[in-house]
């Protein structure tokens, strides 16, 4: 296969967490588009990698995970804060940066 | 054969991330996530990233998901409401989404990066293999691997700190 598909495949999968932060108001399934958007990057690094027969690709995909890692740990906790302080759940709502 | 390992894949990580942002249940959105990352742990194998492939299955697909869903099954299934606060917004929302698409194909194929039409070139026999991995991350890039280890640590504690506290007298009488 070539390297093309892997990237107009990596870019499809970019535009659909695009489109899924943009229309959809719970901030559980915002971070889950921001996991697909993370994703699609790092499918791209990795058919970059293979394109030029480059590891150092893959060490960038492994830190790009370690960083989504940690960006689902603290929207999680921020999330459950948010309901245990009875917070509407819906980012539309949450506006200010009033606690 | 890799054409239909590849399309097998990106069919099952396109329908997966549709489904993510398709369904209307959180529950369900989390589990066609599963599908998603599967798929792509797939497609990584194709390009030869095994250790890649199996960090992804192992984290993501292992450790992420049960966050996400003991998350979504502790904060209970979220209505979203029927009204739209934006007028337009779920007509908007694709559209600017095929807008960003096309610019981004435009920027790939445009590129005209003369390794784009081929299929790489012939690779070793360990690329991309654990053992391989282990040895760039401890060497040439030791002080990245030292900065995601900083970087887990905080978010735990940081999470801890945010998830952990209970609310204060004050806070609870408030709506």
């Amino acid at each position: 296969m070539d390297i093309t598909w892997y990237l107009v495949l990596s870019a499809l999968l970019f535009a659909t967490g695009a489109a899924g932060v943009l229309i959809r108001r719970s901030p559980l399934v915002i971070l889950l588009c921001l996991e697909l958007m993370l994703n699609a990057g790092n499918l791209a690094l990795l058919a970059f990698g293979r394109a030029n027969g480059d590891q150092d690709a893959q060490v960038f995909a492994l830190v790009v995970m370690v960083v989504a890692a940690c960006e689902v740990v603290v929207g999680l906790g921020l999330i459950v804060a948010m309901y245990r302080r009875r917070l509407p759940l819906n980012v539309d709502d949450m506006r200010s940066l009033r606690g | 054969m890799e054409e239909v390992a590849f399309f097998v894949g990106a069919i099952g990580a396109l329908g997966g991330a549709i489904a993510v942002i398709a369904l209307r249940n959180p529950f369900y959105s989390v589990l066609a996530l599963v599908v998603h990352l599967v798929s792509l742990a797939g497609l990584f194998l194709i390009l030869h990233a095994e250790f890649v492939a199996a960090a992804q299955v192992v984290v993501y697909a292992g450790a992420i998901v049960v966050l996400y869903v003991f998350v979504a099954a502790y904060v209970g299934g979220i209505e979203e409401p029927l009204w739209e606060p934006i007028p337009g917004q779920r007509l908007l929302g694709p559209l600017l989404a095929a807008a960003l698409f096309i610019e981004l194909s435009i920027a790939v194929l445009g590129s005209a990066l003369s390794s784009l039409d081929s299929q790489g070139p012939t690779i070793a026999l360990g690329f991309g293999s654990p053992s391989t991995i282990g040895e760039l991350f401890l060497e040439r890039f030791l002080i990245a691997f030292e900065a995601a280890s900083m970087l887990l640590l905080i978010a735990a504690v940081g999470a801890v700190v945010l998830a952990g506290r209970r609310a204060a007298p004050s806070e609870q009488e408030q709506p």
